[in-house]
């Protein structure tokens, strides 16, 4: 009866969505999250390993150093970001993408992303 | 035999026979009648009678074509159109049925009796000549024509040659003049309009009879002129008398460009696309042409049906009668209560369509399994058929013009000629293709006499068995199969609209025949807007497609 209504959750469980706040380390004379993004309007959206519907150009966690900045805070690989700062980042260029996520002024950076669940992700990532 | 009516309208005769007021005035109250009796024109001829008369070789019934020889018969293509009191195959009394005649009156002929008199004109004539009467008028009119700069040079000459002035140079250049203008009017004429007619049609061909006429005024009013002021005083400027023949030859020479553009320039552009639909069929393909009268257009239309269209084989139905007849209505309608008796019909008959619609019938499946299996043995047949064709092209080969022809003394081979080959060669594949051309149902179209002389076609020019088989795989276009005599196709052209009126949007006509119909609509050809874009060969650039990562 357990395992049934796990499944059920499994099947029910679909994105959810994660605020999260990852202040920058200064490093030398840079600052960093300690993660790598991929995708943009002006990539090429078919080759993105972590989208569900791959005509999706929005931006996306490809890399999340361990120990970073990013990794604390609870940034997972995958993670589709839809907000920086309460700038919108799911219409956006690739070079846009960075700019609004590196801007000097800002150390911290809040950030909107959506999860597909944690099961799924796992699977995803044996597969 | 008398029960067919030629009447093929009046193509030449109207303006030069003895009936053309009578004619002029039948054709005047066609059009109004075919405007207001427009319905009644397009039902008014019953082809299917029993018992048909007309049997030629277009139609297929069965096995039992009968070739009827037809010495009333007259030409290819002859069109006619259909008019509400006139018979076409049917026998004269068919007019006593109608009710309504309209637009009679007792100052005008009627009906009957233009049928009559056409009738005994035509039985009166001997009707080879019927197609070639137009034209020869034409020609006619036209020697006549050429010869008057003629004539009108040597009159004067031999008339009154002392009293005449001598006239040096210019008449000299003026002489040369005239001559190679009408040997070039000579030679465009032979070019352009000295061809054999090819359809007849059934009301007068408007440019041709606007032309000639013109001609005829022309010519008839230079002799006019000619006579009143040359002939009767005497003139004595002879070199006026050059010049006068010259501008007439220059006028003609105007006349003939004008023919040029309106018989066969101006129809050139496309302007309308007609659609051509086989009733029995569904055959149906699209034509482009240009400003046509719908006689013009019928013919020209027809020109294309007998090479673009696949023959009409009556015996390829659409349903077997074992799928349809399985559709019997059970139902029985009871009516409950009082209802009136005039709708109790209409009542009854659409509540049994509806249930019978509403009923699931399996009939479609049993087609579908009818066709799967007619097709199944079809190819099985054709797999037969080639392997025994190319079986038998394989025993004989073209003996070369160096090869003895007797290889060794034990092996005789015996030299054949191309008839004789192909009778040896037809033998192991005769069944094969017999039972092929029975299941695809064409057998009335190959006898095998015909048979026989296609293959010693093919093997004269060396063809291949698969070039041999073309005509036999596929249907091939009505042309293949006439047979070739002198008589012609007979169609019928039935329109609502006056047959010489041109061409217009919406306009449906269609040409009839024995047991089919081709429908005919036109719709113009849209106008194009046509825009430019220029593009620098230089803006041509490309760029890989990107997916890089980059690290915040």
């Amino acid at each position: 009866m357990s395992s049934f209504l796990s499944q059920l959750h499994f099947q029910l469980s679909c994105a959810l969505q994660q605020r999260i706040e990852i202040c920058k380390l200064r490093q030398g004379e840079h600052l960093i999250l300690g993660f790598s993004i991929g995708g943009g309007i002006d990539q090429d959206p078919g080759q993105n390993p972590f989208s569900e519907d791959k005509s999706d150009k929005g931006i996306y966690v490809t890399r999340v150093t361990p120990g970073g900045p990013a990794e604390v805070a609870g940034l997972m690989m995958g993670d589709k970001v839809m907000q920086v700062n309460g700038w919108d980042m799911t219409m956006v260029t690739h070079d846009q993408a960075r700019k609004r996520l590196t801007k000097k002024n800002e150390d911290i950076v809040r950030l909107l992303v959506t999860r597909k669940s944690l099961e799924q992700a796992v699977r995803h990532s044996m597969m | 035999m008398d029960n067919e009516s030629q009447y093929s309208g009046y193509s030449y005769k109207s303006s030069h026979s003895r009936n053309s007021r009578k004619h002029r005035d039948r054709r005047d109250r066609h059009r109004s009648k075919s405007r207001d009796g427009s319905s009644r024109g397009d039902k008014s001829v019953t082809i299917h009678a029993p018992g048909e008369p007309l049997l030629d070789t277009e139609s297929t019934r069965g096995d039992d074509r009968v070739i009827l020889p037809l010495p009333y018969h007259t030409s290819q293509h002859m069109l006619k159109e259909i008019s509400p009191p006139l018979s076409l195959l049917q026998d004269d009394n068919w007019g006593e049925t109608t009710t309504v005649q309209t637009g009679t009156s007792e100052h005008s002929v009627s009906n009957e009796d233009l049928t009559r008199v056409s009738k005994e004109l035509e039985e009166s004539s001997p009707l080879e000549c019927r197609r070639f009467l137009g034209p020869g008028l034409g020609a006619v009119l036209g020697l006549f024509a050429l010869v008057t700069p003629l004539a009108f040079l040597v009159l004067p000459q031999l008339l009154w040659r002392e009293a005449l002035e001598p006239c040096g140079t210019p008449c000299e250049g003026l002489y040369v003049s005239l001559a190679f203008k009408l040997l070039v009017l000579l030679i465009s004429t032979w070019a352009l309009f000295l061809r054999p007619p090819r359809a007849t049609l059934p009301r007068f061909y408007v440019f041709r009879c606007l032309l000639l006429a013109l001609v005829f005024l022309f010519v008839a009013s230079y002799w006019l002129f000619y006579g009143v002021r040359v002939l009767e005083p005497r003139e004595r400027d002879y070199r006026g008398i050059v010049g006068y023949a010259a501008s007439l030859v220059d006028a003609l020479l105007f006349i003939q460009y004008l023919a040029l553009v309106l018989l066969e320039v101006r129809h050139l552009q496309p302007a309308f696309c007609l659609k051509v639909v086989r009733t029995t069929d569904g055959e149906s393909r699209f034509y482009n042409v240009g400003h046509l009268s719908i006689q013009r257009a019928a013919v020209w239309v027809l020109d294309q049906y007998y090479s673009d269209f696949p023959v009409y084989n009556p015996a390829l139905l659409n349903l077997p009668k074992s799928i349809l007849s399985k559709k019997s209505s059970g139902f029985k309608v009871y009516t409950l209560g009082e209802e009136n008796n005039t709708n109790n019909s209409t009542g009854q008959s659409r509540a049994m369509i509806a249930a019978a619609a509403r009923r699931r019938d399996n009939s479609h499946n049993e087609y579908y399994y009818e066709e799967a299996e007619m097709d199944r043995r079809v190819r099985k047949r054709k797999a037969r058929l080639v392997v025994a064709v190319e079986e038998a092209f394989t025993h004989i080969k073209r003996l070369q013009d160096d090869e003895p022809a007797a290889s060794s003394p034990k092996h005789p081979r015996e030299v054949m000629d191309p008839r004789e080959a192909a009778q040896a060669i037809f033998a192991p594949m005769a069944r094969a293709m017999q039972k092929y051309l029975r299941t695809t149902r064409q057998q009335p179209y190959h006898s095998m006499e015909s048979i026989i002389n296609h293959l010693q076609f093919c093997i004269t020019h060396n063809m291949t068995p698969k070039a041999f088989l073309e005509r036999y795989l596929s249907p091939g276009p009505t042309l293949q199969y006439q047979r070739e005599n002198g008589m012609g196709r007979q169609w019928t052209l039935v329109s609502e609209e006056p047959v010489t009126s041109a061409l217009s949007r919406g306009l449906v006509f269609s040409l009839r025949r024995l047991d089919f119909s081709l429908v005919v609509t036109v719709t113009p050809l849209p106008f194009l807007h046509l825009g430019e874009e220029f593009i620098d060969p230089k803006s041509h650039k490309f760029v890989m497609r990107l997916q890089s990562e980059t690290s915040v």
